[in-house]
This record gives C-alpha cells, structure tokens and sequence, in this order.
C-alpha cells in the first residue's frame, strides 16, 4: 500500500532543518579581487588565490564581513566576537584547492530566530525558527559532466570545470532542529525561505535570485512515529531551486520516507537530490562525514574579530523587517488578513506593490495577480510573473476605470498578453475588443431585448427593478460582451421610465 | 599504542582518492607514527600560559576592500593544466559522488 501526505502526517511527524546558502554581492570574491559578475565566460574570473595555485595567500573581503555581520543581526544572532576561517578538505575537482575555506567550530553569528507566519486551518500562526549559526564561507566552481546521457555523473566520461564562481563569498544559514510543524512542515519551509530571501534583499546583500543559484536551500527532514518522542534518521535534500521546490521537496520527501519506513525499511543518512521536473528526489553520493573533512583553522588568514562599534553601527542602519514594512502596507491598503497571506504565500507581494506602484488601484490589482492570472499560471504550472508584467497588468485596470473594457473584455486582453500578441493595446486593436459604447448601438440592442422580452419589460416599467437583470443580460449576449453593463442597465431603465 | 592506524592511514588515502599498496601502507604508517611523535613533543612544551594560535603572528581583522582587480586571462588560468576543453578544465570522470 501506499500511503499519501495526509496518511504519512497521520502516522508520522517530521522535524526539519534548513540550510540556506546565500552568494553575497560583493564586486570582487572572498578572498581574491577576481570579479563575481554572473555569466561572464568561463575560467576568465580567477587568479592563483582562486586557482589554489602555489605560493597565494588569501586575503578577507571586509564588505563580506560586514554583510555577514548584517545578517546575524537582522536574524537576531551573536555576533561572535572572535572568529576564524577554516579549512574543509576534500578531493573533488570543483574546489581547486582541494579544501573549501569556511567556518566550522568558530561561525561569525550564532543562535538567532526568523518568525514565520503561516495561514493554518485555525487562522494566522506564528512560527518561531530558531538559527543555530551563519557562518562565511566560498562557493566552488561548476563542473560540467560530458558523456552519459543524463549530464549527471554516473556514465559521464570526463568532468570540465568552470572556476569563476569558486571564491564567490558564500554565506550559509543554518537552523536548529525545527520539530512541531506537523503538516504544514512544507509550508514552513516555504514560508522561512521566502521570509529569509526578503530580509537579504532588504539588507541588499545579496541578488538572492533562486533561478541563477545565488540563493539555495538544503532541506534536513525526519520523521519520528506520532506520539513516540524519538527522532529519526534525517535526509538532505540539495538543489532546491525555488520556493516550491523547497515546499514540494519537503512534502515529496516526507511521503518517501514514510513509505519507506511503512514497507519496514530503514531511512538512510544521505544526500539526495531534487529533481525540479518530477518533485521527487534521487539518492546522491554518501556524504563524508565532518570528521572526514578534517577541518582545522585556515594558517593563511587570522582571526575576524568585529569592534563592538562596528557591529553597533550596523545594527543602527539595519532596514525595516518586510514583516513590519507587510504590516504598513496592509494597513494601508486595508486587505484582511487571510488575503494578505495568500499574497505573501503565492510570492505575488511585490509583483502587486509594483502594480499598484504604477496606478493601479491596490483591491483590483490583488484580484488579477491572484485571480485569474494566477489560475492560467497554475494551468500550465509555471510562475504568475512570468506570464505578465505589473505594467501591462496596471495598463488593464487602467482601461477598466476609464471604461474602455469590460471585466470580460480586460480577461481577453489578459490572455492575449500572455499569449504574446503584444501590449494591452496591442491585443485590443489585433482582437477588435472595444467596449461598444456607442449610445445608437447600445439603444438598437436594447429595444431588440424589449421586444423579444415584452413580459419583462412590462414588469420593470412596474417598477420591479431587478427583473432589469434578464434583459440587460440579453443585451450583453447581443453585444458579444463588449458592452459596459453598467451604461446598459442606466440606459435601459432610463428607456423604460425607471431612470 | 601508536598514534595513527594502518586503517586510518587507509582511510586518509581513500578520501584524497590515491591508491596505495600494502607495502605503502606499511611504510607510510611508520613514517606518519613519526611525524606526530614529534609533534606530540612540540604539545608537551607548551604550557597552559601558551594559547593555541592558528597564526604565527599575533594579528587580527586584516582585510581588504571590496575592489576588483584584474585577473587572468582564460589562456593563463589554464596554461598549467595537463588537459581542457571548451575553455574549461577538463578532469577524469569522477566516481560514485556529485
Ligand atoms: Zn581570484
């Protein structure tokens, strides 16, 4: 048998653990002055100290410290007054060195927490995660693997590396033990990403674009039988690439190692990958152990301990959280709570605000992100933004108001758009989608309904006003929709003595 | 007993991937078991009074600012390597990881 998500949340309960790795956006790398420009050609951004050549010694990027000290204090951390690099080694070709410079038993910022609000069936919920560390580290090179017919490893012939993302400063965010969540761990999860990929951006210290890898989650999940108070063995999820990798990751895994566990198997303390297409993930490469790294402090760099008034200086230019900055917007802008998840939850917040930024009215520009262009969106399971700019979407609102198109009219003009035939305006001049509000046309097509209905109109001349409903509707069939039912309804009880 | 084990010796062979032979084994645990017997020496001279350091000068918080500076050219980073392709490092399949 086979059990689904809510068999596995009935029998099992998960614990979670995150780790985000954030490229900060630095002009020059960690450790070297090479540039971290994305998409330059390969192998043109690295130096001896980046190659691991002979002979280079690194040297510490100040704005990196100060990025990462940011972070600790917008996460709520220590930040440690003493610290020090260390060196992880291992041999895989994607670390030139063969060791990675990072932090281990010594981490830059420790013990902090991210509230998280998630819409339960009870309403609202607030979630503490509580941060064990965030430590500094490098990112290593990409490796291109060539033969094999999947691109992967396995049956690949040879490897060809690109090392201009090696050195990259990489920040790594790692929580404590998240238990708790029950079933809306994947929702958690989701919603610590989102909210952490926020406070970053906020900070400005980093591109935090999830599609490019400057930001990526590894998700640690367990489940222990209901009830039992133990903790299971845990997987790690890598290559999650996006906020609904992250919450399909943890649910996908979930479901297998509850399955797994079902069939009186053992889970397995492993790497897996997660594959975008099927949602699922794969087993990857046995991980060395942190005994297996054999780190020990980095002799080339010595020791990052931050002046008190450094760090006070910084937690006095700290920006406004996005909680607090979410909680003004939807003050002004009056949307019930619910709603307000829903937006954050979809990832539609600032595509909304930039809507409504370009005149739209903010309960309208709601509606169509999380309306209908999120409905089309799901169809074809790709992003609302994606489909559509905020500049078009605004340009439709703005026709609405101005009464150049109908509800109906602005839905065909929204497909075409996505259809990419073009702007609002485009589409409506290819299409012919022009509100009839010519008076002669609108009055032939209402008196065509009077006669074909003359029931109907007798009872609204007897000043049985929602009767008006029937004919006005005939009109708008008559008129293939492209009426404004509000002028219909004015000129037709005007025309019936009712006006 | 000694410091380091034939098995930990194998086992530091296999995580930086070189193959060795029993007789290099042999040898090299002996020669390891002499390396940190004198670095175990180097640990009984220094006293509580002495605090581990990772540096050998006294030193802290030397950085460098957020600047760029130019870097090799695609032909000079890979001058040294033994073999490449399309402008990358080309390197034996590697097995059983990712
Ligand atoms: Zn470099």
């Amino acid at each position: 048998m086979t059990l689904n998500y809510s068999e596995t949340i009935e029998k099992y309960e998960p614990t979670l653990g995150l780790e985000v790795h954030v490229e900060l956006n630095t002009k020059s790398k960690m450790f070297c002055g090479c540039a971290t420009e994305f998409g330059a050609s390969p192998n043109t951004q690295t130096c001896p100290v980046c190659l691991g050549l002979p002979g280079s010694l690194p040297a510490v990027n100040e704005k990196a410290i100060e990025s990462s000290i940011l972070i600790g204090l917008a996460l709520n951390c220590s930040i440690a007054p003493f610290s020090r690099f260390a060196r992880k080694n291992y041999f895989y070709p994607d670390m030139p060195k063969n060791f990675q410079t990072s932090q281990y038993d010594e981490p830059i910022c420790v013990n902090g927490y991210l509230d998280v609000t998630i819409d339960t069936d009870e309403g609202p919920k607030v979630y503490r995660i509580e941060i064990e560390r965030v430590h500094m580290e490098e990112d290593t090179g990409k490796s291109l693997h060539v033969g094999g017919a999947t691109g992967r490893i396995h049956g690949a012939e040879y490897s060809l590396l690109d090392y201009n993302r090696a050195g990259i400063p990489l920040v790594e965010i790692v929580t404590k033990m998240i238990p708790g969540t029950d079933k809306y761990a994947p929702e958690v999860a989701k919603a610590y990403v989102s909210e952490l990929r926020d406070i970053l951006r906020s900070l400005g210290v980093s591109d935090v674009k999830m599609e490019q890898g400057s930001l990526r989650c590894d998700a640690n999940v367990s489940l222990s039988p209901r009830g039992s108070g133990t903790l299971g063995t845990r997987s790690e999820t890598k290559n999650v690439n996006s906020l609904r990798s992250v919450e399909r990751a943890v649910r996908g895994e979930m479901i297998r190692q509850a399955n797994l566990l079902e069939e009186g198997g053992r889970v397995i303390q492993e790497t897996r990958h997660f594959q975008e297409e099927t949602g699922l993930t794969r087993s990857g490469r046995s991980k060395e152990t942190a005994e297996d790294y054999r780190y020990f402090p980095e002799p080339d760099l010595v020791p990052v301990a931050p002046a008190a008034e450094w760090i006070e200086t910084l937690r006095a230019s700290l920006p406004e959280k996005p909680s607090t900055l979410r909680k003004r917007i939807q003050e002004s802008w009056g949307v019930p709570d619910k709603e307000m998840a829903a937006m954050v939850n979809a990832d539609l917040l600032d595509t909304v605000v930039e809507t409504v930024d370009l005149g739209a009215d903010p309960t309208k520009a709601r509606s169509w992100w999380l309306g209908e262009i999120s409905r089309i969106a799901n169809e074809s399971d790709v992003t609302p933004q994606s489909l559509i700019t905020p500049a078009s979407v605004a340009e439709v609102i703005a026709l609405i108001a101005a009464g150049e198109l109908t509800d109906k009219l602005a839905r065909q003009v929204v497909e075409g758009v996505i259809k990419g035939e073009g702007s609002p305006r485009e589409v409506i001049e290819k299409r012919g989608l022009k509100v009839v509000s010519d008076d002669s046309a609108l009055m032939a097509a209402i008196e065509a309904a009077i006669a074909s209905q003359p029931d109907t109109a007798e009872r609204i001349r007897g000043g049985n006003i929602p009767a008006a409903g029937a004919l006005i509707g005939a009109v708008m069939k008559a008129t293939g929709g492209q009426a404004d039912a509000a002028k219909v309804r004015e000129l037709l009880l005007k025309h019936l003595g009712q006006g | 007993m000694a410091a380091i084990s034939r098995d930990e010796v194998a086992h530091l062979a296999r995580l930086a991937r070189i193959e060795m032979t029993d007789s290099e084994l042999d040898h090299l645990s002996d020669e390891m078991e002499v390396i940190l017997g004198a670095v175990a020496r180097v640990q009984e001279v220094a006293g509580a009074e002495v605090p581990p350091t990772s540096h050998p000068l006294d030193m802290k918080n030397v950085y460098r600012p957020d600047v760029v500076v130019p870097s090799l050219t695609n032909a000079q980073a890979l001058s040294g390597a033994p073999a490449q392709e399309e402008e990358r490092f080309k390197v034996p399949q590697i097995l059983g990881e990712e």
